[in-house]
């Protein structure tokens, strides 16, 4: 089972997030925005990173942008939670590095198979 | 799996509410007529915003979803500089903050969300407004053909050559081609021609294609979706073998309506998001450190606890009385004991009463909106200054403190504030200041709300309070003059306004601050301002208090109502108009309340009467009156237990505690006795 980043500044999101994926058999650290994740992801090892697109301190692109320049997380699969609205730019997620997107609002069934997606 | 959403929307509750007052907050702190708009600010509003809808849309909540869905998008122009700020936006961004409040509330109670339909149509109409066609790239638009004639099984042909440096975004092929094949019978040839020898191999490239064919029941939109993360990293290129219609090709980006429609959206993005990061790596808000240390408990936990404290406070009370009669040599350890458990429930019940103390931010952060509409209803110019949020006090207190302020500040606004052209004329700022204020004085909170208006007009207030029949000297101080405008029925505007002002609002204002054991005061200058200033005690849950016996019964005089206590003979008691008794202290004259009679106690016998009695005068607002008292007990702390929700309201009495013998005790309310004293014997005067 993996281990999973998941980055939120919702903490109902989070919570959500994390009590799926936990149900599931995996393991996950909550980051409750960019600049967080990115110190947590420094500082341990994960398969898979999640993460919002707006949040203070550093957004969602940032974050990206930023793992991709670490060795370790170059080929990690990184996936967006974002909005149909458009607002969320899918585009720019992906010239940032984004792996995929995850469009909210998602229920946790969507939640499981897009993840099951990138950790076949 | 099927996971019951509902555990989560307690905590989705909390934060958006949160999320609506930093929406507010953010909306009123800025000045839509300024040149540039601060972008975090902006950002901060609409991450909130975006929250909430996110939120709603998983939770269940599909009203709230669809209706923070309008305030986002608005936002989000907002946001992408596409439309300016004007006052009207603010104004309508603020109207949904209030409506999405009154749906999420709605919710909080398993109640109908209410639709504001008014408000919907108004959003819809300036979103359409815009000079932009609002076109939101919907992905099912890149996929026109029904798939019902895909119901049966149909095979493509799929040339799939991802980009070199795909895996460099996380995506690997081989998962998308597994992806493929759990979709239906799979034959993949690989395309390997670019493959280099091993030793000139750049392993973080992948030089290979792919041609695949699928026969699937899946329909044309399931197959692109297993491309969709990567349909602009590749070149993709499908065709149905059973109809020979042309070859639907996915080349990067151009054949994609989805990003054409959305690159100029981007480039409209690009000013927001340019000083953006700078903006990021900036110093950190200040509030977000206050938030992640902070766990939220339900009120009634802690109201347990404190209940569970003053009980305890109770038993160790008694558990002192006995170890009173211990003998202090033979049980040492024992007393010793009782004299660190004394100890230590006192810093216990210091640190739960803690635990109820919120800053006054709570209520503070509630005028940046009030003054705003109540100066903008005025057509005044009214700026708030605040200051000392962080001064905590009883959550009780908070909340009962809230109307009397509101009151206080909308007051300063309608008679303090002059209108802008009367205050340029007067060489003032047109706009006006509005100052609150909270600060720590000794074991009170003091609460100043200060305007540098018109001021109060000494000789109308004069002339007023004459024709409402008050005695007022010509030459009373001015402290004693203003101070009237306390009293019933005297209002300092010359007109009746919508807002304030119809006679009735700082008398009651008085009163509530007085039922809440604190005081107020005012004090002002003609032409520079009026300042008012409520002192508040910091919790209503404790009390010092003087017991005393009154017949069988101990009662709770608040200590710091207590001003001397005298023992006096019967004859200096003496009886003006056979009414009212009255009592000389030192060349004054004080009305005597018998608190036996008064109450009704039995017990209070003939013999008590007639003995020397003795008297305890306490003062309320400036009002003393003497209290004939059987005997003086002692001083202690009493945990203040609230009358009304287990008896009913009991004119001049406050609430009840339990003493250390387990006795029920009533502690007497200084202001509400005087009150009810005087309506006993104004029958009987008239």
């Amino acid at each position: 089972m993996a281990t999973i980043l998941a980055v939120d500044d919702s903490k109902s999101m989070r919570q959500m997030v994390s009590f799926t994926l936990q149900s599931a058999g995996h393991t996950i650290v909550e980051a409750e925005d960019g600049q967080d994740a990115l110190e947590k992801a420094q500082g341990g090892s994960f398969d898979l990173v999640l993460a919002d697109v707006n949040m203070p301190r550093m957004d969602g692109l940032s974050l990206v942008r930023k793992l991709r320049e670490l060795p370790s997380y170059k080929f990690i699969p990184i996936l967006m939670l974002t909005t149909e609205a458009g607002t969320d730019k899918k585009g720019e997620g992906r010239n940032a590095g984004a792996t995929g997107w995850i469009v909210k609002p998602f229920n946790p069934d969507q939640l499981l198979s897009t993840i099951q997606r990138v950790l076949a | 799996m099927s996971l019951d959403m509902s555990q989560f929307h307690q905590t989705f509750f909390d934060e958006s509410f949160e999320g609506l007052d930093a929406m507010e907050s953010g909306l009123l702190g800025l000045d839509p007529s300024a040149e540039s708009v601060d972008p975090e600010v902006v950002n901060a509003i609409f991450r909130a915003a975006h929250s909430i809808k996110g939120g709603a849309g998983t939770f269940g909540f599909a009203e709230i979803g669809g209706f923070t869905h309008l305030l986002e998008t608005l936002l989000e122009e907002m946001r992408s500089l596409k439309r300016r700020w004007s006052s009207e936006i603010v104004d309508v961004l603020l109207k949904g903050v209030d409506a999405t409040r009154a749906m999420l509330e709605a919710a909080t109670r398993n109640e109908p969300i209410p639709s504001p339909s008014d408000l919907e149509q108004r959003l819809q109409d300036i979103l359409a407004h815009g000079t932009e066609a609002e076109a939101m790239p919907e992905r099912q638009s890149s996929q026109p053909e029904s798939d019902a004639a895909d119901k049966g099984m149909t095979t493509w042909d799929i040339q799939f050559v991802p980009e070199p440096d795909v895996a460099q975004q996380g995506n690997d092929p081989l998962r998308i081609l597994r992806a493929l094949a759990s979709l239906g019978n799979v034959t993949t040839h690989v395309d390997s021609v670019a493959l280099k020898p091993l030793t000139e191999h750049d392993a973080e490239t992948c030089p290979l294609g792919w041609d695949v064919q699928i026969e699937t029941a899946a329909s044309e939109a399931d197959i692109r979706d297993i491309f969709a993360w990567v349909e602009d990293a590749c070149s993709l290129q499908m065709t149905r073998r059973s109809t020979p219609s042309a070859p639907v090709a996915i080349a990067p980006a151009a054949a994609d309506p989805a990003s054409a429609a959305s690159s100029p959206k981007e480039q409209g993005d690009k000013p927001a998001s340019g000083p953006a990061p700078a903006a990021a790596a900036g110093p950190k808000p200040k509030k977000d450190s206050v938030s992640t240390s902070s766990i939220r408990v339900s009120v009634d936990k802690i109201d347990m606890l404190i209940n569970l404290v003053g009980e305890l406070v109770i038993t160790q009370a008694m558990l002192q009385q006995r170890g009173a009669a211990l003998d202090p040599v033979e049980h040492e350890s024992v007393l010793t004991g009782l004299s660190q458990l004394d100890r230590n429930i006192r810093h216990l019940q210091e640190a739960v009463m803690s635990t109820r103390m919120l800053p006054v931010d709570f209520v503070f952060s509630r005028f940046p909106r009030l003054v705003r509409d109540t100066a903008s209803g005025l057509g005044k110019q009214v700026k708030l200054i605040t200051e000392g949020e962080g001064a905590e006090l009883d959550k009780g207190v908070i909340e009962k403190i809230v109307d009397p302020l509101n009151h206080i500040v909308r007051n300063a606004i309608d008679h303090g504030v002059e209108m802008p052209a009367d205050r340029k004329a007067a060489g003032k700022d047109a706009t006006a200041t509005v100052r609150l204020s909270a600060w720590h004085q000794g074991g009170n909170i003091v609460i100043e709300v200060a305007d540098d208006g018109k001021g109060l007009d000494r000789e109308k207030i004069l002339a007023k309070a004459r024709k409402n029949g008050v005695d007022i000297a010509e030459g009373a101080p001015d402290s004693e003059v203003f101070n009237l405008i306390f009293l019933p029925g005297l209002s300092t505007a010359e007109k009746v306004t919508g807002l304030s002002g119809r006679g009735v609002g700082m008398d009651v204002v008085k009163r509530n601050i007085q039922s809440l054991g604190g005081a107020v005061d005012v004090s002002s200058e003609l032409g520079k301002g009026t300042r008012v200033t409520i002192r508040l005690p910091l919790t209503l849950a404790i009390l010092d208090g003087m017991t005393v016996r009154v017949g069988d019964d101990i009662m709770v005089l608040p200590l710091a109502s207590v001003v001397e206590s005298m023992q006096v003979q019967p004859a200096d008691l003496r009886s003006v108009g056979g009414e009212r008794s009255l009592l000389k202290v030192r060349e004054e004259f004080v009305p005597v309340i018998r608190m036996d009679e008064f109450f009704g106690y039995r017990g209070s016998t003939e013999a008590d009467r007639n003995e020397a009695s003795l008297v305890v005068v306490v003062e309320d607002d400036h009002e003393k009156v003497a209290l004939v008292i059987n005997e003086l007990v002692g001083q202690q702390q009493v945990v203040v237990k609230n009358l009304e929700t287990h008896y009913k309201p009991v004119p001049g009495i406050a609430g009840a505690t339990i003493l250390g013998d387990g006795r029920v005790s009533l502690i007497v309310d200084v202001g509400g006795l005087q009150r009810a004293a005087r309506q006993r014997s104004r029958p009987i005067a008239a």
